[in-house]
């Protein structure tokens, strides 16, 4: 055994005795479970929220996108400074109406807002076939930070289980409180591993930051900027805003909103999460500081492992140690609220709506037993997936396709109705799910369009869609609804 | 008008601004220039909301649920 993998180890079972030990003190009925009786301050609410920002797509795919894609990769610190602005007003907003009706998921908001349970289901099942992909991604993203942090010593196929069954036994046993216990080793290793290593790779490879980037701009023209076509100007905004949309409307990210204790949290959120967000910037530097010292160089998907192959290049065992130990932690803590939020779904909205009579108890306790079922299909599409990365793309635009749904039940008089949010939804997802298994973009759907057009994200046809459908319906249902009422007047 | 709409300027800076800031020259500390003006918008996006927290009166009178 080398020392890298004793302090993998070491730091895997701290976090399964942080995530247990979280029970401590606590009846853990579903509210306490999901959303951890909404009793967590400015800090866990912060590490929970901070939790979505490095999971290991961030480690990995944002070093791994520097490396291999250059300048588009900015995009992801727009897309989470943008997202906070709108967190500002939304997420209290949220928080608040949760709190008034005891809501528990994403969809017990939509059942409430709307009144109407069919949409709770729908809004259930679309959030579940978006966050299994998500979930394999994470898992996909521990076997190979495993696999190469202990130098070859455990197969990624058993990091996928050893990091599957730490997880399922503290979320079986305290939920999102054990989650919120994990962030904080998370969030701490991170930093401190994240901060070093985008100082020192340039510095040592390069001698500085800048000379790095003279260096890269010298050997690849054009690398650091957009390009013409493509991931364009225009591709890029508009995958920031979508992007920055869709921050919110997962389910998990929606239910770890009502944990919080009192609303205040979010708009202190807002001020300091983008700053906190800039350690992003070193995972791009190492990511950059990979583009002309691995050789040989990584090609297509294994460019993610660029962060991990030069360490291990760079670095003595047991630092590639806490590497890993880092990287499976971002795995580790995305993972538990993603298997706790579909847990919560399946039973709260799914089960109960088909079985209205079952006790508060006995959906609780399926809750629980739901979670190494979860955990297992997602092992399956691990071991068996094939076009993973094509699906949590998918993801992403599902999600986005809540959004209207959820703003506009904010307004004074909501103008859409639940019909409406139904086909809007339905409709947005449509296009979506065509587009991806088709691989369709806006310029092989509309080739004699102008390249810019062609550029844009392909979520923006689906969420105009999404709208035009929304309103049709809405504006339909809302005269025929009132017909219906003069008619029984007359 | 209130300090709020402060809050609509990162957007700004991204759907017009990007046109503009999309080159490598000039570099400021070390960036490109497309990496500096993302990161000058996010640090300017905390500002801006520490300037709206501050006015915002719904976050006077302390910390209550």
């Amino acid at each position: 055994m080398n020392s890298a993998l004793i302090v993998i180890l070491l730091v895997l079972l701290l976090s399964i005795y942080l995530g247990v030990q979280a029970r401590r003190g606590k009846t853990m009925n579903l509210e306490q479970w999901s959303t951890a009786g909404r009793s967590f301050g400015t800090l866990f609410v912060f590490l929970l929220s901070a939790g979505e920002i490095y999971t290991t797509f961030t480690f990995l795919g944002g070093s791994g996108w520097a490396y291999g894609k250059g300048g588009p990769t900015f995009y992801i610190l727009w897309y989470g400074a943008l997202a906070y602005i709108l967190s500002y007003w939304l997420l209290p907003a949220i928080w608040r109406y949760a709190k008034q009706h005891n809501l528990l998921s994403q969809s017990d908001f939509f059942v409430a807002k709307y009144n109407s349970p069919a949409l709770g289901v729908l809004v259930s099942l679309i959030g579940i076939i978006a966050m299994i992909p998500y979930l394999v991604t994470q898992l996909k993203g521990l076997g190979a930070i495993m696999q190469i942090a202990s130098y070859g010593s455990i197969s990624s196929t058993l990091a996928v289980w050893i990091g599957v069954i730490a997880v399922t036994i503290y979320v079986m046993a305290s939920g999102v409180h054990g989650t919120a216990w994990t962030a904080v080793l998370k969030d701490g290793l991170v930093l401190v591993v994240v901060v070093f290593l985008g100082i020192y790779l340039p510095v040592h490879y390069y001698g500085g930051i800048g000379q790095m980037f003279h260096a890269i701009d010298q050997a690849k023209p054009g690398y650091l900027t957009l390009p013409a076509k493509g991931n364009s100007v225009y591709w890029f905004i508009s995958t920031v805003l979508l992007t920055a949309l869709g921050f919110y409307t997962w389910p998990h990210a929606f239910q770890a909103v009502y944990t919080a204790k009192n609303e205040q949290t979010f708009r202190r959120n807002a001020m300091v999460f983008p700053l906190y967000q800039l350690i992003l910037l070193f995972v791009f530097f190492v990511g950059f500081a990979a583009i002309l010292t691995v050789k040989p160089p990584l090609q297509g998907s294994a460019g993610d492992n660029s962060l991990l192959v030069l360490s291990v290049q760079t670095f003595p065992k047991w630092v590639v140690g806490l590497i890993g130990a880092s990287g499976l932690l971002c795995a580790i803590v995305p993972g538990s609220l993603l298997l706790t939020t579909s847990a919560t779904m399946i039973s709260k909205n799914l089960y109960k709506v088909i079985n209205p009579k079952a006790s508060d108890e006995s959906v609780s306790r399926l809750a629980h037993c739901l979670v190494p079922v979860v955990a297992l299909i997602a092992l399956y599409f691990t071991f068996n997936g094939q076009s993973i990365v094509a699906l949590l793309l998918m993801g992403y635009s599902l999600v986005t396709q809540f959004f209207p749904a959820i703003v506009f039940s904010f307004m004074k008089r909501n103008p859409i109705t639940k019909w409406g949010a139904i086909f809007g939804i339905l409709a947005g997802e449509l296009v979506v799910a065509y587009t991806t298994i088709t691989s369709k973009t806006v310029g092989l759907l509309l080739p004699f369009m102008p390249q810019w057009v062609k550029d844009l994200n392909i979520g923006i046809v689906a969420m105009v869609v999404n709208l035009i459908v929304t309103f049709a319906v809405s504006a339909f249902t809302r005269s025929a609804g009132a017909q219906a009422r003069s008619a029984v007047n007359a | 008008m209130g300090v709020k709409w402060l809050a609509a300027l990162p957007f700004l800076a991204l759907i017009v601004g990007m046109f503009f800031a999309n080159r490598t020259e000039p570099y400021v500390l070390g960036m490109p220039f497309i990496l500096f003006w993302t990161v000058l918008w996010v640090v300017l996006t905390s500002v801006i909301m520490f300037i709206v927290y501050r006015t915002d009166p719904v976050n006077r009178g302390g910390d209550r649920s």
